[in-house]
């Protein structure tokens, strides 16, 4: 058995909107290190599976894991619920997300996004959040824009700075929800390079993605999905290079 | 210079109470403004429905019937009440509607409903992934309120409030009719007295006009302080 319990599992994670059945039973195991990313068509259910990780939103059956804790639900007038929200509130500090459009809070500074959750959520001072936000501005190329509001700041810029909010939680998973797909294409590049930093210093990362070369470089599994359902997964050498089902193929082949 | 003929203590003493009612209610509305939008956009269908009851009363009957029937009716009832608990208990006790309390309770209760409108709207138009971006962080509820909605949705709030507050300061002219000697008041009898209403209303009007000068004034210092970070790119 090992000995540190698995940052993140889901099991049979089953969601519906309504009488559509998006999550058709999905599990995933992310281990100290990992990263992977899923992929797939718009509308395959990829994001909603990630939102399902932290409970942004609800999955309708299925069992979570966060640090080897096993979150509770609940059934309620409203449906499937976490029985103790303090756990879900403890539970989502461990994991910390990065919004397709940003979401960064429009009426904070960059260096008061930074050190918002640090200072009030897991009680930090504010001396050592600032420094450590101070660091990691540092990192992501936005030193001398802490004192930036969201607005003054480019795409590109605003997620780099929400890359840095969610470093500043020291996450034991990162959540990327397209993290590149609102940004103009010029931008892409510079966050994609910070992503490829992080998983190069060992931390354990779920990107859901379009970028394919991201994947390829990067990933320590795809994983691949159809209408909810888990159509391809593995090593990205044999999913992307190698891939078996029609449907993969022709999702990677190239465009026109 | 004008001419008071005696009366310039009682109307500075009347623009005093005319303040304190105008303040006092506000605060009052502005509690049971976020109250009633919260349990408007609450999941559970009681608290809707008596919110809503709430503002179809408040905002279908006309604010002098309400005062009245508030201050009048309200000591009906009271009196019935403690009627009730000397033959029952034997329990004698007195309670007099006092003019300014009953001033305050009504204001604000009318006003309360205008600012559930206004409040429900701004928090509406605050947008979702700024407080999902909280929640996913781990905030609680309650701090995802106090730390992200609440000053997003002041920003959107500020123009309904700061109008809501204009009516609600001249409505408290109303007051004079449960004889609460607000300005409204002393001045009308200053110049019944004195026959020269002009004198009278026209510094009556100069004052309320003065402090909606000075409100405004305020209200576009907040809405600059609440602005911040929406300002374009420099």
């Amino acid at each position: 058995m090992a000995d540190t319990p698995i940052p993140l599992e889901v099991q049979n994670i089953k969601k519906r909107f309504g009488d559509t059945e998006v999550l058709k039973g999905l599990s995933l195991q992310a281990h100290k290190g990992d990263v992977i990313t899923l992929i797939g068509a718009s509308g395959s259910g990829k994001s909603t599976f990630l939102r399902c990780m932290n409970l942004l939103e609800q999955p309708n059956e299925g069992e979570l894991f966060v640090h080897g804790e096993q979150i509770r639900f609940k059934e309620t007038r409203h449906g499937r619920e976490p029985a103790d929200w303090k756990q879900v509130v403890n539970m989502r500090a461990r994991l910390s997300m990065v919004f397709q459009s940003f979401n960064l809070w429009a009426h904070m500074t960059l260096l008061e996004n930074v050190i918002e959750a640090p200072v009030h959520v897991l009680g930090k001072s504010r001396q050592a959040a600032t420094e450590h936000a101070r660091a990691l501005l540092e990192r992501v190329g936005l030193a001398e824009r802490a004192d930036y509001y969201p607005a003054q700041l480019s795409g590109g810029q605003q997620q780099r700075g929400a890359i840095a909010r969610a470093l500043a939680m020291d996450p034991e998973v990162m959540l990327f929800d397209e993290p590149t797909s609102a940004l103009d294409p010029e931008l892409v590049g510079d966050v994609l390079k910070v992503m490829r930093d992080l998983a190069e210093e060992g931390r354990t990362m779920i990107v859901v993605t379009h970028e394919m070369a991201f994947a390829r470089d990067v990933s320590t599994q795809v994983i691949y999905l159809h209408q909810g359902q888990v159509e391809e997964a593995g090593p990205p050498a044999e999913v992307l290079g190698n891939p078996k089902s029609e449907r993969l193929k022709q999702f990677l082949a190239p465009k026109h | 210079m004008i001419d008071l003929h005696g009366y310039g203590p009682r109307l500075a003493e009347g623009a005093l109470i005319t303040i304190e009612l105008g303040i006092l209610s506000l605060i009052l509305a502005v509690i049971l403004g976020l109250l009633t939008a919260s349990a408007k956009m609450s999941r559970s269908w009681p608290l809707r429905r008596l919110a809503t009851l709430y503002t179809t009363i408040i905002r279908g009957v006309p604010d002098l019937v309400l005062m009245m029937l508030l201050f009048f009716g309200g000591q009906i009832g009271i009196n019935m009440f403690t009627d009730w608990l000397y033959t029952q208990f034997d329990v004698d006790i007195f309670i007099n509607v006092n003019e300014f309390v009953a001033g305050v309770i009504t204001i604000g209760l009318i006003f309360g409903a205008y600012m559930g409108e206004t409040f429900r709207g701004a928090f509406l138009a605050v947008d979702s992934g700024q407080i999902e971006a909280g929640r996913a962080y781990g905030m609680t509820h309650w701090l995802v309120f106090r730390r992200i909605r609440f000053p997003q949705m002041m920003r959107h709030a500020l123009p309904g409030l700061s109008n809501n507050w204009m009516v609600l300061l001249k409505t408290t002219a109303l007051v004079s009719v449960i004889g609460l000697s607000d300005m409204v008041r002393v001045a009308a009898e200053a110049s019944k007295a004195t026959r020269e209403p002009f004198t009278f209303m026209i510094i009556v009007a100069a004052i309320y006009l003065l402090i909606a000068s000075v409100s405004e004034w305020g209200f576009a210092r907040l809405q600059k302080r609440y602005d911040i970070g929406y300002g374009e790119a420099d």
